[in-house]
């Protein structure tokens, strides 16, 4: 495997993590707070938001936003590390 | 001015902008028409893919959905938004590196076969067709309440527009257009949502107004969770379908959206594969606007139209009821003629019905707002049905033309193929306004085929193209069409063979239609995953691509190979 191989497969690796440990957090927010936890999470108010209604209508939403950013600004930085970005 | 003068005037001049932002953009090239040149800033095409996915049923009848349905609405809200996290991630940069012009072309290219391909421009085609009739439907449903003209020449009329900027811009009009419908619609929506919130809760903003408390002090949601218990409804904030249902939907709809080709195509428009994962962000964020806003309207018009009829003498009803019985929205029927009306779940002695789409078409006159924002709404709704029926008989087109012309005769010249492709998206415009017109009875119904259909066969196809190297064409085409099939036979069955029968003590492992998308997606999955392992792995050839789309690097401007 030549040097520019052993590159791009380490870029890929670090790629991959990044996209596991973000939709954990994507399925935790929508799946588990939003469906699984609601009842539960319902006792708690969030102003006048029962607090699992919010996650399920506002909360995962905003959420979905925020780690496409993240995403952005993640894959930017290792693009750079690894030399393989467009400009 | 009248409500109907000011309607014209501002459905005329949204009108006149689009057609003069197609003449300014008319495409010249097939690169121009199938992907705008593919040098779309990511704002652009963000709010472009926003007003593309926004569709007249988002617009129009999604708030009044979730009036009606309280916490399990929120299936909508987090399917159809969810999905954009897994377009971002999992597609759009890979697609967009791979630097074609449909997703057929990834499909037959990756899976180096024209059977893939063929396969995979049917789905897109059978997708795009439903979801399209839908679309004229709107427009004409707009036309009639608002400019009291026949559907049919609403119909018509929205036909003509979408024929003069898809036929002519393609893509690069259609962009353009969808830019300016965008901050139609959106602006449309808004402006009813903040008066009426304010009104209720005191707060601008509906985001916070719908956890803000009322006049006397008691939350919004709190009061309404007792007025509906004291009707005989369930309590708005809580579910009412299983667990179980509620993840298979919302899952199904999530991935749908990341396997809807009109949606997909947009990221092969901007510059650079980081450019397609920021537009995929931006594109979110304009939608998220309208879906965190569309709650609040939900549940402010519920409890208005609550508190505003029920125990109210029929004489005494506001104004916006009597103008909307006139369109058979709203009904009342005085069964015990007490000349009051009563409301309540207990369909024998309920005296009144609200159809969903009123929770949005009259939320002006509800909140008592002056007569241009009626006008407003009407052009908003309309720039919704447009923007998305344009991007869909784009790809329509884009699959006569290229995916099934251009693969079995590569030798015509452009021109050739762009005259097709402009053929096409005409022969489209046409069988969609015939459908608008005629609309087959089961309209309503399709829509859980699109988003079923697009889980169960192009996701799984396209995570597996480039996240595993291993699976080959064996495997996808018994995948696609699997998972189709599947799919195709379970709601078939209960939409239109037994109906009767459509409710959770037959459905599978309690899942309904709408969510069965998902089962038919882990089929796939599996029949990729099983026949690839049997089968020998894909060529050299294929290997090398599968690596160069991982990295960015190169991406350069979108080409025919």
């Amino acid at each position: 495997m030549n040097k520019i191989q052993s590159k791009n497969s380490a870029y890929w690796k670090k790629n991959l993590q990044t996209l596991v440990l973000l939709l954990s957090v994507w399925f935790a927010v929508s799946f588990g707070c939003g469906i699984f936890l609601t009842d539960f999470l319902n006792q708690f108010k969030l102003g006048g938001y029962p607090l699992g209604f919010w996650f399920a209508q506002q909360g995962s939403l905003f959420t979905f936003i925020l780690l496409i950013f993240l995403y952005v600004i993640r894959m930017n930085k290792l693009d750079r590390e690894f030399g393989v970005n467009e400009d | 001015m009248e409500i109907l003068t000011w309607t014209y005037l501002l459905v005329g001049l949204s009108f006149a902008l689009y057609i003069g932002i197609a003449i300014w953009t008319r495409a010249g090239s097939t690169k121009e028409f199938y992907i705008a040149g593919g040098g779309v800033s990511p704002l652009a095409n963000g709010m472009a893919t926003a007003a593309d996915w926004m569709s007249a049923a988002s617009f129009i009848s999604m708030a009044g959905l979730i009036s009606f349905a309280g916490y399990d609405g929120s299936v909508y809200l987090m399917g159809w938004t969810g999905g954009y996290v897994l377009l971002a991630l999992l597609l759009a940069p890979y697609l967009r590196k791979f630097g074609k012009f449909t997703v057929p072309d990834f499909v037959g290219d990756r899976y180096y076969s024209h059977k893939a391909r063929v396969v995979a421009v049917i789905c897109a085609l059978f997708i795009s067709f439903t979801y399209v009739a839908g679309q004229m439907r709107g427009v004409g449903i707009v036309f009639s309440r608002y400019l009291e003209v026949p559907i049919e020449w609403g119909v018509v009329i929205g036909m003509c527009i979408v024929f003069f900027y898809a036929v002519l811009g393609g893509m690069k009009g259609i962009t353009y257009t969808q830019v300016a419908q965008y901050c139609v619609l959106i602006f449309a929506y808004m402006v009813p949502a903040i008066f009426i919130s304010i009104q209720l809760t005191g707060n601008p903003i509906p985001q916070l107004g719908l956890g803000g408390t009322l006049e006397d002090g008691v939350p919004l949601l709190q009061k309404l969770d007792g007025i509906l218990a004291d009707l005989g409804f369930a309590e708005y904030t809580s579910g009412r379908k299983s667990i179980t249902d509620i993840f298979m939907i919302t899952l199904a709809l999530m991935v749908g959206t990341a396997g809807l080709p009109h949606v997909i195509v947009r990221f092969f428009t901007v510059p650079k594969v980081k450019d397609a994962r920021l537009s995929a962000g931006y594109a979110l964020a304009f939608i998220a606007i309208l879906y965190t806003t569309a709650p609040a309207v939900a549940a402010f018009g519920i409890f208005n139209t609550i508190q505003s009829t029920s125990e109210k003498k029929i004489e005494d009803l506001p104004a916006w009821v009597q103008t909307w019985q006139k369109t058979n929205l709203i009904t009342i029927e005085d069964k015990n003629k007490d000349g009051r009306v009563q409301y309540s779940a207990n369909q024998e002695s309920n005296e009144l019905s609200i159809d969903k789409d009123i929770m949005v078409l009259a939320s002006p006159e509800i909140a008592e707002l002056p007569n241009w924002v009626v006008g407003l709404v009407a052009a908003g709704a309309m720039a919704a049905a447009l923007s998305t029926a344009a991007g869909l008989l784009l790809v329509i087109s884009t699959s006569v033309s290229r995916d099934l012309v251009k693969t079995f005769k590569p030798e015509i010249s452009e021109k050739k193929e762009l005259r097709i492709a402009r053929l096409a998206a005409a022969g489209a415009v046409i069988l969609a306004g015939y459908f608008g017109v005629n609309p087959p009875g089961f309209v309503a119904e399709v829509v859980a085929f699109a988003f079923g259909l697009a889980a169960a066969s192009f996701f799984p196809v396209i995570i597996l193209g480039i996240f595993s190297t291993r699976t080959n064409k064996e495997g996808a085409i018994t995948g696609m069409i699997a998972g189709l099939v599947f799919t195709l036979i379970y709601i078939s069955y209960f939409k239109f063979i037994s109906p009767d029968q459509n409710n959770p003590s037959y459905w599978w492992w309690g899942i309904s239609p709408e969510g069965i998308g998902t089962i038919g997606m882990l089929i796939n999955f599996s029949c990729c995953y099983l026949i690839s392992k049997l089968t020998p792995p894909p060529p050299g050839h294929v290997q090398d691509l599968i690596q160069e789309i991982r990295i960015p690097k190169g991406a350069g401007q979108a080409h025919d190979h």
